[in-house]
C-alpha cells in the first residue's frame, strides 16, 4: 500500500468534469450533499469543449410549429429506433428546460431577432432546434458550469468559510478503480498525476461521466482523454455496457495535412449551406438518400436551395442526412475513385455565405482551416473525411435515473452511457443529452447516498488498487505502451471501422486478444511524477476492453443500423431492431449476449406514422401497437 | 517530405532541470505539438506536456517556443526555419511541476474570487429577452479558451510573484468585464471592484496580454481601458463625491 495514502470522505463523488459531470455536481450539491469531481486534465478542458454547433432542445424560438414529440420522433429516426423510448422521451421533454437553466446562470447563447435563443438547423432534425454560440457552444456549456460550480463554491465560502468545503474539484487525477464493499458502491481509488500519490474517495454513490472512446480508433475527433476509461471502470464494477458496437463516424473530419486528421469539421458548416462535392464537382448526397428518409429530403438542387430561405414549402437538402448516411456516402464515393487528393470529398460554404458571414458563423472553423491547413474556407472548399467522432454504446443504465443496472450507487450520464441515441446520435443531441441526464444523475447519486450512507472501503480492497497502481512499474522490458496503442489503432481502424465485415471482426476479435495479453507486461520508463507512459498504461487496459466490447457485440449483429455497417449484411433488418447486445466481463474476457429491446408504450407508438413504423418493425410489431 | 529537426527541451522538475538537446522526425504540415508527441513516443516516454483537443479550442498547450508563449498545437513547424532549432520551455510565470507542465492553479483560485453571474429574481426561465449585438460584447471574452497565455506573458506578475496576491491579471479582467457587459447581471459595482480588489490599476496597458491572446480577444483595447476609464469617470465624478455614492454604489 502507498505510504502517501490520503483518505477523502464524500457524500458523492463525480468521476469526469465535462458537460454530464459539472451537471451532476451542481445537482448533488444542491440537493445538499458533500460533492467531489474529478478531472482527468485541468477543470475546464474537458472534451464537451470540442463540441460546436449546439444544443438540440425543441424551445420553438426559430419554428414555432416545433415541440417535444417532433424532437423525440427525430431522435429516433436518427438512432433507427434502436434508441431506449424513455431516455429518448425524457431527452426531448426536459432540454428546453435545462437550456434555460444554463441561461439563468450567466450563458449568452446567439439571439433571434425578437431577443430569444437562437436556433440553428442541423441533421436530422425537423426545425432548426440548436442552440448555439457561433460554433464555440460546447465552450459556452462548460464555461457556464465552471462558473457556476464556483458560484456554488461561493455559496459554500459565505455560510462555512471555506469555498471547497462541500463541494471541490481534484483536478489531473486519474481513476483506477471504482471500488465495491458488500455489493455495492464504496468510492473511488486513484492517483494524482502530479506528483503519482495515491487517493481513496470514499463515497457510497459514484457518479461516471467520463465521455468516449475515440482514442481506442486511428482517426479520431477525440482528445487524448476518450479512452473509454468510464465503459471500462464500470464493466470491470459489475455493470454492463450496451450495445457497443454502434460507433458514429463524423462525416466531416479534417483530412489534410496529416497531424490534423480526423480533427472535427462542424455539422453547422452544412447546416449554414455547405455543399458536400466530389472531384466530378457531383454534389453526391442525392444519390444516397435511403429509403426510409426518401419523402424527407430534397431530390433536386433547387428544391435543397431553396429550403435554405423556405422551409415550409420545400424538402430539406441531403447533406443534412443523420450523420451515419453522410459519413457512408462519402466513405463510397472516394473508395469509388471520386475522392480529392488527399482522399477526402470537397465540403464548400464560400459559395452561399459572405465572408463576412462565415467569419460571424463559424468563426473557429475559419480559424481551424486557416491556421492548421492554410485554406481560406471564405474563398475556397474544405477537404473532409469521416472520423470516429462518438460511441451511442455506453453503460446499461435506468433511464430515469442515470443507475447503472446491477451495480447499487453507480450511475453513469452523458457519452459514457448507452441506449439514448440507438444506433446513431443526430448532432446536437449529445449536449442536450449530458445536461438532462447529468441532472438526472446527480439527483438520483443524493437520493442513494442520503438513503444509504456510508459504505467503508476495507483495507484489503486498499490493497488491490494500490498494487495495480504499482505493477507497471514492475514490469521489466516488457513492451512500450506508445507502440501498443498504436497497433490497437491500427486493429480498429482496418477491422471494426466504419465498414465492417465477419472475417475482419473474427481477426480484429484475436488481435485485440493478443494485444491485451502483452498490454499486462507494459514497462513503464520514469517515475510516478507526471509520467504520460504511465498514464498510458492504464488508458490501454481500457481502450482494450472497449475495443473488445466493440468487436464482440460488432460480430453478433448481422446487419447494418447507424454506426455499425458490415459489408456482409448490408440491409437493415427489423428483426434485428428488437436486440439490444449486452456485453460483460468476468475478470478476464468480455461476454456479449443478446437482450430484448423494451417495446414503445402505446402513447409513444401513437406518435408516429403507421406506414413509417412499418419500415422499422415487424407486422407483429405493428399489429400490437406499442406495449400497452 | 520527412526531415529531421533539432528541438532543445526544458526538462526538469521544481527543483532542477535544464534544456536537452533532441533530434526528432517532422513531416510536412505538421505543428510542434506532433514532434513533442513524436519524442515522448519514442524517446522520452515519460516527457510531461499537457494538451487536450489539438485544435487551439482548450487552451491546454500553453508553453514558450523560441521564447514566445504560444499554443503548441497552433504553432506549424514549418513557421520556422529549416535549420532552426526550436527550443521549447514551460510557462515562466508559474511554478514548474515537471518538463513543460507549470501549476497553473493561481488562475483557479483568482476565478474564484470573482463574485459569480446573478439572475434576476423575477425572470422565469426563458422569459429572458436580449438584443444580438448586446451579448456579442460579453460573447467577445466569453471566448477565452483559459489558456492563460496572457497570464503568463504579463509583465505585472511575469517578473514580479510578489504582486500575485493583489493582482488578477488579463484573463480574469475580461472576466469582470464581460460580468459587467453582461445584459441580465444584477451585480453593478464590477468595475469598482476590478480596481479595488482584482488590481487592474497595475496594469499600464502595455498590451503585451493582446498580443498573445490565440483566441485574439482583444483585452487591452476591449476590456481593460473601457474599465480603466469608467473607473476614472466613477473615482473623480464631482457630484457622486459630495453625496458620498462611490460609497454607497453597492448593489441595486
Amino acid at each position: 500500500m502507498s505510504q502517501n495514502l490520503t483518505k477523502l470522505k464524500y457524500d458523492v463523488v463525480i468521476v469526469g468534469a465535462g458537460g454530464a459531470g459539472l451537471r451532476a455536481a451542481v445537482e448533488a450539491r444542491e440537493a445538499g450533499l458533500r460533492v467531489a469531481i474529478i478531472c482527468k486534465s485541468l477543470f475546464g478542458k474537458a472534451h464537451t469543449v470540442m463540441a460546436e454547433g449546439g444544443a438540440a432542445a425543441s424551445m420553438g424560438n426559430a419554428n414555432s410549429n416545433d415541440n417535444w414529440m417532433v424532437h423525440f420522433r427525430d431522435t429516433m429516426r436518427g438512432g433507427k429506433f434502436l434508441n431506449h423510448y424513455r431516455m429518448a422521451e425524457l431527452h426531448a421533454k426536459e432540454s428546453p428546460d435545462r437550456i434555460w437553466e444554463l441561461e439563468m446562470w450567466g450563458a449568452l447563447f446567439d439571439r433571434t431577432k425578437e431577443g430569444k435563443i437562437s436556433q440553428r438547423n442541423f441533421g436530422g432534425h425537423e426545425y432548426p432546434r440548436l442552440a448555439h454560440v457561433g460554433d464555440r457552444t460546447g465552450l459556452e456549456l462548460i464555461r457556464t458550469m465552471q462558473q457556476k460550480i464556483v458560484a456554488l463554491q461561493q455559496k459554500d465560502g459565505r455560510e462555512t468559510g471555506d469555498m471547497e468545503a462541500n463541494l471541490k474539484v481534484y483536478a489531473e487525477f486519474t481513476v483506477t478503480d471504482i471500488l465495491k464493499e458488500n455489493g455495492k458502491v464504496a468510492g473511488v481509488y486513484g492517483y494524482w498525476r502530479e506528483n503519482g500519490d495515491e487517493i481513496l474517495f470514499e463515497a457510497p454513490a459514484v457518479v461516471i461521466a467520463t465521455g468516449g472512446v475515440g482514442k481506442a480508433f486511428k482517426i479520431t475527433s477525440n482528445s487524448w482523454e476518450g479512452t473509454g476509461d468510464g465503459h471500462a471502470l464500470a464493466l470491470k464494477a459489475g455493470a454492463n455496457l450496451k450495445d457497443m458496437e454502434f460507433l458514429q463516424f463524423h462525416p466531416t473530419g479534417m483530412v489534410w495535412p496529416p497531424s490534423v486528421r480526423g480533427i472535427l469539421v462542424t455539422e453547422s458548416v452544412r447546416g449554414e449551406g455547405g455543399v458536400l462535392t466530389n472531384n466530378l464537382g457531383e454534389r453526391f448526397m442525392f444519390k444516397y438518400i435511403p429509403d426510409v428518409f426518401k419523402d424527407k429530403y430534397a431530390t433536386t438542387e433547387e428544391e435543397a436551395d431553396r429550403w435554405y430561405t423556405d422551409q415550409d414549402n420545400n424538402r430539406r437538402p441531403p447533406e443534412l442526412l443523420p450523420r451515419d448516411e453522410v459519413a457512408r456516402a462519402i466513405n463510397s464515393e472516394v473508395k469509388a475513385g471520386r475522392g480529392t487528393e488527399h482522399g477526402g470529398v470537397f465540403l464548400d460554404v464560400s459559395k452561399r455565405l459572405s465572408a463576412e458571414v462565415i467569419k460571424k458563423r463559424l468563426p473557429s472553423m475559419w480559424h481551424q482551416f486557416y491556421e492548421l491547413a492554410g485554406v481560406d474556407i471564405t474563398k475556397e472548399p474544405m477537404e473532409v473525411g469521416p472520423t470516429c467522432h462518438y460511441v451511442m454504446g455506453g453503460v446499461d443504465v435506468e433511464p430515469d435515473t442515470a443507475a447503472a443496472i446491477g451495480v447499487p450507487g453507480l450511475f453513469a450520464a452523458g457519452e459514457v452511457a448507452g441506449g439514448m441515441h440507438g444506433s446513431n446520435r443526430l448532432g446536437g443531441n449529445s449536449l442536450s443529452d449530458l445536461l438532462v441526464f447529468g441532472r438526472r444523475a446527480g439527483a438520483a447519486a443524493a437520493d442513494y447516498a442520503k438513503a444509504n450512507g456510508a459504505n467503508p472501503v476495507s483495507d484489503a480492497t486498499i490493497a488491490k488498487a494500490a498494487d495495480r497502481i504499482e505493477a507497471p512499474f514492475k514490469n521489466e522490458g516488457g513492451e512500450n505502451a506508445y507502440s501498443l496503442h498504436a497497433e490497437l489503432q491500427e486493429v480498429t481502424h482496418n477491422l471494426v471501422g466504419i465498414i465492417r465485415t465477419g472475417d475482419e471482426i473474427k481477426e480484429a476479435i484475436a488481435k485485440i486478444a493478443d494485444i491485451r495479453a502483452r498490454s499486462q507486461k507494459v514497462s513503464v520508463a520514469g517515475n510516478r511524477q507526471f509520467n504520460p507512459g504511465f498514464h498510458l498504461a492504464f488508458d490501454l487496459d481500457n481502450m482494450l476492453l472497449v475495443a473488445e466490447s466493440t468487436a464482440k457485440s460488432a460480430i453478433l449483429r448481422e446487419e447494418s443500423r447507424g454506426g455499425h455497417t458490415r459489408d456482409d449484411f448490408p440491409g437493415m433488418s427489423n428483426t434485428w431492431r428488437q436486440v439490444n447486445h449486452i456485453s460483460s466481463f468476468n475478470g478476464s474476457e468480455v461476454t456479449v449476449t443478446p437482450r430484448a429491446l423494451p417495446a414503445i408504450p402505446k402513447e409513444l407508438f401513437d406518435l408516429f406514422d403507421i406506414h413509417e413504423l412499418e419500415k422499422y418493425m415487424t407486422p407483429e410489431e405493428i399489429a400490437k401497437g406499442g406495449s400497452n | 517530405m520527412t526531415r529531421k529537426l533539432n528541438l532543445r527541451i526544458w526538462r526538469g522538475d521544481s527543483t532542477d532541470g535544464g534544456l536537452k538537446d533532441v533530434v526528432v522526425d517532422v513531416n510536412e504540415g505538421e505543428v510542434v505539438l506532433d514532434v513533442i508527441h513524436r519524442v515522448q513516443a519514442t524517446q522520452m516516454g515519460d516527457l510531461a506536456v499537457r494538451w487536450n483537443c489539438k485544435a487551439g479550442k482548450c487552451g491546454s498547450c500553453s508553453m514558450e517556443i523560441n521564447g514566445k508563449p504560444r499554443l503548441a498545437c497552433m504553432t506549424q513547424v514549418a513557421s520556422f526555419d529549416e535549420d532552426e532549432t526550436i527550443t521549447i520551455t514551460p510557462l515562466r510565470a508559474f511554478p514548474i511541476i515537471k518538463d513543460l507542465v507549470t501549476d497553473v492553479s493561481f488562475n483557479y483560485k483568482k476565478a474564484m474570487e470573482i463574485p459569480a453571474y446573478e439572475h434576476p429574481t423575477d425572470l422565469a426561465p426563458g422569459a429572458a429577452r436580449m438584443e444580438q449585438v448586446d451579448v456579442e460584447r460579453s460573447q467577445e471574452f466569453r471566448k477565452c479558451i483559459e489558456c492563460f497565455l496572457c497570464q503568463n506573458t504579463c509583465h505585472v506578475i511575469r517578473d514580479h510573484e510578489e504582486n500575485k496576491k493583489s493582482f488578477a491579471g488579463p484573463r480574469f479582467f475580461i472576466r469582470i468585464a464581460e460580468l459587467d457587459m453582461h445584459p441580465l447581471d444584477r451585480i453593478k459595482n464590477r468595475k469598482r471592484t476590478a480596481q479595488e480588489e482584482h488590481g487592474l490599476g497595475m496594469c499600464n496597458i502595455t498590451k503585451c496580454c493582446t498580443e498573445v491572446c490565440p483566441e485574439h480577444i482583444k483585452i487591452t483595447d476591449n476590456a481593460i481601458i473601457p474599465m480603466k476609464e469608467r473607473v476614472v469617470d466613477i473615482k473623480y465624478d464631482p457630484a457622486r463625491m459630495f453625496s458620498g455614492l462611490l460609497r454607497r454604489e453597492k448593489r441595486d
